[in-house]
């Protein structure tokens, strides 16, 4: 450890000291009274974060010898992490605070698993790699058991905590045999130590740490844990496990794929082809029985990772970068949303099944729309900013080679649009029935209607994210 | 000014923007600034697009008024128009001001209607002006939300069916589409409208599970094309989603449906299947024959069992776009000139039918042919301009529609005797049809004690008809005036269809 290292690690140092003096300072002080003004420091401490990582400039350097990477492929997708981390806290507020969530732990356990993606994205070795993932996993398992005295909440937490630990197995597994193969955890050494033959055993240990990684963005056939998981938690909680450890994993695939597999594409290139395509087409299926929205946005998200994992599989710099773009997108789209599920409740009790929004488009009109736009736009129907995201994965599988899989991905939208589609029946075509309430905090409005702003306006210029998005696919691959 | 094409796709849209925003309240005064917003913004669309067609040259087959703009994803944002195209545009612009017109007895929801249509205007336009793949699938594909919301908020008793029916159709068959452009991107490398219509896709046969396709990959193309074409056209046998459609959709819809969204069909076989896939188009032209014929024919026979008004009209559409078909795929220039005539001049008289349902449904709220009888005693200028537009739709010498429909025959006879024959025979049998329900609906005693009250029509419906009644005539008694703007790139489009079939032959025999 040398001076030169510490400040590579900046943003993840300060991030941790100011964990621990707000664990401090909240225990020694007003405790749960006062969580709402931690919310809202930890939101703009986020921010702030978010700010120094975007205005890093140079290229890429190492600390600690290789195992921890900063570069534009990182700070990418860190500033992703930290926007929208933020953007949940600070939605996820006034109803954590009406039903009795407002423990001040939330925030201080969410800054700890934002850390720990931080590591994850920026890891150069199978052991930063492990220690990031652990971080973030051991801080969300809380966190989804946060509300104590609900069933189900302690459920899905249990749920998330015996299949996350099953996973973490699996990858550890994994990492040890492709050591004892490489003789190093250092990707670069691993990248280096691949010859012409590649031993079975290493190809072995690479498919378990992809595997273990599944389980971790939820792509089918490691997709379990989700829909109930995303049911039981609490809407806030539910709302960040939706949104930013799912990019951090998305980064973390293409890190280890790239960085340490970079020179056998081949192999795992079929690998997470094969988990796109399966994930696509069972988020599609399977979402069309569900009749609670929680229970919907988890497949969603599963066929969600299924495309992103399709711009991965074309294994190019254009497939990294559609990545990018499509999780950028996807958080977008998802913060929007959740912002309108936190809001859902009638005579003041949170409600989820879809048929509560019947009609809902004559009780506020204005609130329907956005949601029609940010619905359509999780579909992929143009000119919605989602029909990008997907245009960018299925172009980069065509560019890739990949047309047949291009091709599933189209038939995987369309049976998708049919369930996106369902809420929107109901909230404009649906019989009267009772009626949700019409209070809404402002913001989450603003939540609501910015992003659907957003998608609409995005088609523009995708608010100039792609040339970002290609620096860091060109730091990951170059 | 060479972002004209620009302005007019986007101003409806900016006009619908403004009145999501700026327009509070449901009462009669908001409802009324709604709609006059709404027609301002249709009527400035029309004059400024009637300056592009002033500026537009027709002896140029090439595209014109091009706009070319780095976009997202090595995308261009491209639009312009040719002769083709230009007259889809005017059709739209000129339409969209009479359905809002129509629309202003509507009292539920008016402002999100509004908005609807002013979207929908914005993603037809740019249908029609788009010059990028992706640019096109994107306002191609969007245009459905729209309809699915009018037909479904605003629709019949079974809106709702008919509104998933609509979409479904639509989308199943753009995804092919879609999927057809991504192996299009694969094959040529850009997206690019004009470059692709110059690019040769190959026609080497090809296996597909032991089958021989003939024409390769062209025909795979052509079809994935097809597939969202006829639909939307629509064609026997994809197009039962229509009649439930129109019947469900309210008038305006039902103008916008018959008068303009069909029409994407028939453009998108102009502009993508005769150009870019040749070989594809002459491998599958016999097929598109006899369904076409079929087509007129079996919807004609359809249409006399009809008892609901909408019904019989939009089954008589899909009669009327079999000659559409027919004339696109005799590919030369008297079948090409008609087909782009039948579908302006069916633009005019399908919506004036559908807005002549809409006049007396207003007043009785049914549609049903038995309800009526005899209208002619108490509604003697109704009576006369469903008498026009009835005769119109027979295609009457004198109308416009005897002209689309004369030059598709002749374009057919020189290319298929027979099916110039079976298609000929729906000139009577629309004859049939048509007179039978006016014959029931106007004349006869007025002996319906409903109808004993009904009133004539307003100063508001008269000033609806005229356009379309000058539209109609004058068309009729001097067709030059479309052929003029559309012959040129007509002849170009026929040229280089037919110089491209023996040269991929001779290919084909090495």
């Amino acid at each position: 450890m040398t001076g030169v290292d510490l400040p590579i690690l900046l943003p993840e140092i300060l991030l941790a000291l100011y964990a621990m003096a707000a664990l401090l300072v909240w225990v020694y002080g007003g405790k749960d009274k006062w969580a709402g003004a931690l919310t809202w420091t930890t939101a703009a401490v986020l921010v702030a974060m978010a700010l120094i990582v975007a205005t890093k400039n140079g290229v890429g350097s190492i600390a600690f010898g290789g195992m921890f990477v900063d570069d534009a492929f990182s700070r990418f997708a860190k500033v992703t992490i930290l926007l929208s981390a933020s953007g949940v806290l600070v939605m996820g507020r006034v109803h954590a605070a009406q039903r009795g969530l407002g423990q001040f732990e939330y925030p201080i356990l969410a800054t700890l698993a934002v850390i720990g993606m931080m590591v994850m994205v920026s890891s150069g070795d199978l052991m930063t790699l492990y220690m990031g993932l652990e971080l973030q996993s051991l801080a969300l398992y809380v966190m989804a058991a946060m509300r104590r005295d609900s069933v189900k909440s302690t459920e899905a937490g249990l749920k998330y905590f015996v299949l996350g630990a099953l996973s973490s197995g699996m990858l550890l597994y994994g990492a040890s045999l492709v050591y004892g193969y490489a003789g190093t955890t250092l990707y670069s050494g691993i990248l280096s130590s691949l010859g012409t033959e590649v031993p079975v055993g290493l190809l072995i240990g690479m498919v378990f740490i992809l595997a273990g990684l599944g389980f971790k963005v939820s792509a089918a056939p490691f997709h379990m844990w989700t829909p109930d998981v995303y049911e039981g938690a609490p809407t806030p909680v539910t709302a960040f496990l939706a949104t930013a450890p799912k990019v951090a994993a998305m980064a973390l695939i293409a890190r280890v794929a790239q960085d340490a597999f970079g020179a056998i594409p081949g192999d795992w290139t079929q690998v997470l082809a094969a988990f796109a395509v399966v994930s696509m087409f069972w988020g599609a299926v399977a979402a069309i029985g569900q009749t609670d929205i929680k229970r919907l946005m988890a497949y969603s998200s599963i066929a969600h990772m299924g495309f992103a994992l399709v711009g991965l599989a074309a294994g190019t710099v254009g497939g990294v970068q559609a990545m990018l773009i499509y999780m950028a997108i996807y958080v977008t789209m998802n913060l929007g949303t959740f912002a309108f599920i936190l809001s859902m409740e009638r005579g003041g009790v949170p409600v989820t099944e879809i048929s509560s929004l019947n009609m809902y488009s004559k009780t506020a009109p204005l609130k329907a729309l956005a949601l029609l736009v940010l619905l359509f736009s999780l579909a992929g129907v143009p000119p919605m900013l989602g029909f990008f995201g997907k245009f960018y994965v299925l172009k980069a599988a065509v560019d890739g080679g990949m047309v047949w899989l291009a091709l599933a991905g189209a038939v995987a939208s369309v049976i998708g649009a049919f369930y996106y589609l369902r809420v929107v029946f109901y909230m404009y075509f649906g019989a009267e029935g009772p009626k949700l309430d019409s209070r809404m905090s402002t913001v989450q409005w603003a939540v609501l209607m910015g992003f659907a702003a957003i998608m609409l306006l995005g088609v523009i210029n995708l608010f100039g994210i792609e040339a970002p998005a290609l620096a860091a696919a060109e730091a990951l691959l170059g | 000014m060479n972002n004209l094409l620009s302005i007019i796709t986007v101003l409806p849209a900016i006009a619908a923007l403004i009145l999501a925003l700026f327009l509070r309240g449901t009462d009669e005064a908001a409802q009324r600034n709604a709609k006059m917003l709404a027609l301002i913004a249709t009527t400035a669309t029309f004059v400024i697009s009637l300056v592009l067609l002033a500026q537009f040259d027709p002896a140029n087959t090439g595209f014109q008024f091009v706009e070319d703009r780095p976009w997202i994803a090595g995308l261009n944002y491209k639009m312009g128009v040719d002769g083709i195209s230009i007259l889809f545009v005017m059709l739209t612009t000129a339409l969209m001001p009479i359905t809002i017109l129509s629309c202003w007895g509507v009292s539920s929801r008016v402002k999100e209607y509004m908005i609807a249509f002013l979207i929908l205007e914005t993603l037809m336009l740019g249908v029609f002006c788009a010059l990028d793949l992706v640019l096109f699938y994107l306002f191609f594909e969007a245009g459905l939300i729209p309809m699915f919301l009018i037909i479904g908020i605003w629709g019949g008793a079974l809106r709702i069916y008919a509104a998933f029916k609509f979409f479904l159709y639509t989308f199943l068959g753009s995804v092919l589409m879609l999927v057809a452009m991504i192996a299009m991107y694969f094959a040529a490398g850009t997206s690019d409208i004009p470059t692709l219509m110059a690019f040769d896709f190959s026609s080497e046969p090809i296996a597909v599970l032991g089958l021989t396709i003939t024409g390769g990959l062209q025909t795979l193309l052509f079809l994935a094309f097809f597939a969202s074409f006829a639909v939307k056209m629509p064609m026997w046998p994809v197009h039962t989603w229509l009649p439930d459609a129109h019947v469900q959709a309210p008038t305006a819809g039902s103008v916008v449906l018959a008068a303009i969204l069909l029409k994407m069909g028939g453009y998108g076989f102009l502009r993508f299947s005769l150009p870019m896939f040749p070989v594809g188009s002459d491998v599958m032209t016999p097929a598109v024959f006899w369904m076409s014929a079929i087509a007129i024919v079996y919807t004609s026979l359809v249409a006399l069992a009809q008892s609901d008004m909408k019904k019989l009209i939009a089954y008589s559409s899909v009669a009327h776009m079999g000659y559409v078909t027919i004339g696109i795929f005799a590919a030369n220039q008297q079948g090409v000139d008609g087909a782009i005539f039948q579908m302006l001049s069916h633009g005019f008289i399908s919506g004036a039918l559908f807005l002549c349902v809409g006049v007396i449904y207003d007043r009785m709220h049914t549609r049903e042919i038995d309800a009526y009888g005899g209208l002619v005693n108490r509604m003697p200028a109704y009576a006369l301009v469903f008498l026009f537009f009835t005769m119109a739709n027979v295609g009457l010498p004198g109308t416009s529609g005897f002209v689309g429909e004369f030059l598709v025959l002749i374009g057919i006879f020189q290319v298929n005797t027979w099916v110039a024959a079976v298609a000929t025979s729906g000139v009577i049998l629309s004859a049939a049809y048509a007179l039978w329900l006016y014959r029931r609906v106007a004349l006869g005693a007025l002996v319906k004690e409903g109808l004993a009250t009904i009133t004539d029509m307003s100063r508001r419906e008269r000033a609806i008809f005229a356009p379309l009644i000058v539209m109609t005539l004058l068309l009729g008694v001097y067709p030059a005036l479309v052929t003029d703007i559309i012959g040129p790139s007509v002849a170009q489009l026929v040229a280089d269809y037919h110089a491209a079939l023996p040269l991929v032959a001779e290919a084909a025999s090495h």
